[in-house]
């Protein structure tokens, strides 16, 4: 039951990472690839009716968090205090850029809405991935199951950790590259024009450097955290995940060279979730990990709710995401084919 | 210690009170929205399907900036009451996920198509879209009273090997008692908040002579509408609402009333200052029997005072608490006054020339926000010094490793940041509402 809902978060996490990051890589790149106002129009039609949606599952994945494994979010989300209010603030920020910029036709107003949100898009993927190499790092956790650290301290990855270091920034850093290129391919796949072709230019651009901060990011892991490599040979989940990456970086090369950019963009995808859950599987069960002593490490056995609440919970949870699954198919079906943006001002 | 619970509890009643000005607005729209979809179909009048466009605008912007400021609600609990997370998340952990599941994402994915996809969907599917927003705001309204619930008058859990609470009852925690009751007494609330601003609109235009028509069935749908509301809200639920506060939480009725002796024939104040100090209500102008008759249904039972219970039981911000029951209590009486006399002068078809009304009418609108926001104090503040009512006080919940130098700077962080998201809603609603409903004539 531990094992089924630590999976249900972390694939809730990954989901939200695929869905939001496209958000975030447009933004990215919308102040480079989309020059006029109706492109950039473009690029928020794109985007606007999904991302909303989009960043529920991180507040569903939070919840199923707070539902399956109370002690750690109290812990996690407590410890890394200042960076969680980032990652809140660069939301608020995000959200409104996108919701407020359509409601007045001004030059001024438009230009400003456009820097708020690439500030914000640029920011989330670093924090994202930051948080993704706290995990893998550990942080300070003690036998009371909390802890605090600041934003950052020498930037070394011994203790005293801050939430920023030399590791975490270089995780950020791979983030923040792999979101922009993951967002380049949805563009390519939904728009056309001139936007289209900057956009294929820049995917052609950042997916070789996606290849090479993966492989720097593979290597600096393996030395701030052994455990995770040597787990690996006896997890065949994170196999199957290992595969379900490398296909999908397939997927992405053929994907680009074929100008099939559907198939590229799901290729990426793959490629994100296969490598937040190939981490997952070599994790697994710990979901915090202790710096201090590995006795402190706070795991889904040792921190999860009573099993009653746990099967309580998964009763409705499957019936929420059949229906999750609906709404889903029916808003990428409404907004299907090329996006262009409305001629007479309506819209994002 | 001590300060950084002070910080802890003002960031987040800050950031409670400033988000939940606009759910409570949202939840009334999107039932007005409805409504006027529906007179729309009925009547084949494009003037309602005109101001439901109209309204689905400013619903939209009032949406963005709830959906924006409700995030750090959710993350709140983790990151300022880590000790109280790590306690009750066994329990509350299912709603809070709940309203994701359900409620968010409903919202979420029926949103753009309400507010930008008139064009794109049929009559029928912008229809179904106004309904989800509906469903959807009103459900999440649902899990969020039930967490609450479950802080003012915990069920349906057992304590755990490790001290922390676990869920015993599904159904039971959900179908909370509280939780009904104080659902369907806040819903009428965010009910009256939405009708007074249409009504407010209606008032605006009609005394600007602008958009003649649409304020007229502006006046009409809003002045009925919180007439209704404005019922609901006092009588039943508000009256519920009441007797199960006696009933759970004797303690905080007291309080709420600035009651220290016990006794029968219980006098209801309508005013009067709380001397805490010397136990007693200053200058106060009262009616016998009356609180024993809301508290307990006859005007002879015996209302026990904060005399009655140990110290460390009372709320810990009396003056507070008691103003808060009696700006909600006593503004709830004028709505009902004063939309009486609007629906009189409407049914009689002489509100659009009652000039001194529609002032009224135009100026009332912030007051059910202040209501609302009054009612969620009394909630909150009465169910102090607990976090949980009766098993863990708020002194427990704090996340105790974070330093009030952290807790300083979010809080100062978050008035920053919501300073100029209040004053960017207020300037693009009023451009919506100077604008009037003309300009998005679809099709």
């Amino acid at each position: 039951m531990e094992m089924l809902w630590f999976w249900l978060v972390s694939v809730m996490v990954a989901i939200y990472v695929v869905m939001d990051g496209f958000d975030f890589g447009a933004g990215i790149l919308h102040l480079f690839v989309a020059k006029s106002d109706t492109e950039r129009r473009e690029v928020l039609g794109a985007i606007g009716p999904l991302w909303d949606g989009n960043e529920v599952w991180l507040l569903a994945g939070g919840g199923a968090m707070f539902l399956a494994f109370p002690k750690v979010l109290a812990s996690g989300f407590s410890g890394f205090y200042l960076a969680m209010f980032m990652v809140v603030w660069t939301l608020i920020l995000r959200g409104i850029s996108i919701e407020f910029r359509s409601h007045i036709q001004d030059g001024l107003w438009r230009g400003f809405w456009d820097g708020v949100f690439a500030f914000a898009s640029i920011l989330m993927p670093i924090l994202l991935g930051a948080a993704l190499g706290n995990v893998l790092r550990g942080v300070p956790v003690d036998g009371t199951g909390y802890f605090n650290i600041p934003l950052f301290t020498s930037f070394g990855v011994s203790n005293p950790v801050g939430i920023l270091d030399w590791f975490t920034v270089l995780i950020g850093v791979f983030a923040l590259v792999t979101i922009a290129a993951h967002g380049a391919l949805f563009l390519a796949w939904k728009t056309e024009g001139p936007v289209h072709e900057r956009v294929k230019g820049a995917a052609r651009l950042l997916w070789p450097l996606v290849i090479l901060l993966w492989l720097l990011s593979t290597v600096a892991t393996r030395t701030v955290n052994p455990r995770i490599f040597s787990a690996f040979p006896h997890a065949p989940l994170a196999w199957l995940f290992f595969i379900v990456y490398l296909a999908g970086l397939a997927l992405v090369f053929t994907g680009i060279r074929k100008e099939r950019f559907l198939l590229a963009f799901l290729g990426s995808g793959a490629f994100i979730i296969g490598i937040l859950a190939t981490s997952a599987a070599c994790v697994w069960p710990v979901m915090l990990r202790s710096t201090l002593d590995p006795a402190y490490d706070m795991t889904a056995l040792n921190s999860s709710a009573s099993s009653h609440g746990l099967s309580s919970g998964l009763g409705w949870w499957f019936i929420g995401f059949v229906i999750v699954l609906c709404y889903f198919a029916n808003l990428f079906r409404i907004h299907r084919g090329k996006i262009k943006a409305a001629a007479d001002g309506d819209g994002y | 210690m001590g300060d950084l619970l002070f910080w802890h509890r003002l960031q987040f009643g800050f950031t409670a009170a400033f988000h939940y000005l606009f759910p409570q607005l949202t939840m009334g729209l999107a039932l007005l929205i409805v409504v006027l979809k529906t007179l729309a179909r009925r009547t084949h009048n494009e003037r309602y399907q005109e101001l439901a466009r109209f309204w689905i605008r400013v619903f939209g912007i009032s949406f963005a900036v709830g959906v924006v400021t409700g995030i750090p609600m959710e993350f709140q609990f983790g990151t300022n009451w880590a000790q109280f997370s790590r306690h009750s998340g066994g329990v509350i952990g299912q709603t809070l996920a709940m309203e994701g599941m359900f409620a968010f994402f409903l919202e979420s994915s029926f949103l753009a198509l309400l507010v930008w996809g008139e064009k794109k969907i049929s009559a029928g599917a912008h229809y179904a879209a106004a309904w989800a927003l509906f469903i959807g705001s009103w459900l999440s309204g649902y899990f969020i009273i039930a967490t609450n619930a479950f802080m003012q008058h915990p069920v349906g859990y057992t304590v755990g090997p490790d001290g922390t609470l676990q869920l015993a009852s599904f159904w039971r925690f959900v179908l909370n008692p509280w939780a009904i009751v104080q659902y369907m007494h806040n819903m009428m609330g965010a009910v009256v908040t939405g009708a007074f601003v249409v009504a407010a609109v209606g008032a605006f235009w009609t005394l600007r002579k602008t958009h003649s028509e649409h304020a007229r069935l502006n006046l009409k749908v809003g002045v009925i509408t919180a007439l209704l509301a404005s019922i609901l809200v006092a009588f039943p639920t508000g009256d519920m609402q009441g007797k199960v506060v006696a009933k759970y939480q004797p303690v905080t009725l007291a309080a709420m009333e600035g009651r220290f002796h016990s006794g029968t024939f219980a006098e209801l104040s309508f005013i009067g200052q709380p001397e805490v100090a010397k136990r007693k209500l200053e200058n106060p102008i009262q009616m016998p029997g009356v609180l024993s008759f809301i508290a307990y249904g006859t005007f002879s039972s015996n209302v026990k005072g904060l005399n009655e219970f140990p110290e460390d039981q009372w709320p810990t911000s009396i003056e507070l608490l008691y103003y808060s029951f009696h700006i909600m209590a006593g503004l709830g009486t004028l709505f009902i006054a004063l939309m009486l006399i609007s629906a009189l002068l409407l049914w009689k078809k002489k509100l659009d020339g009652a000039k001194p009304v529609l002032w009224l009418l135009m100026l009332a609108f912030p007051f059910p926000f202040i209501a609302n926001t009054a009612g969620w104090m009394v909630a909150e503040m009465g169910r102090q010094p607990w976090l949980i009512y009766g098993l863990f006080r708020t002194s427990q919940g704090p996340s105790h490793l974070v330093h009030p130098g952290q807790a300083v700077f979010t809080s100062l962080g978050f008035a920053g940041l919501y300073v100029v998201l209040g004053l960017l809603f207020v300037f693009l609603v009023m451009r919506e509402v100077f604008q009037g409903p003309h300009h998005t004539a679809a099709k």
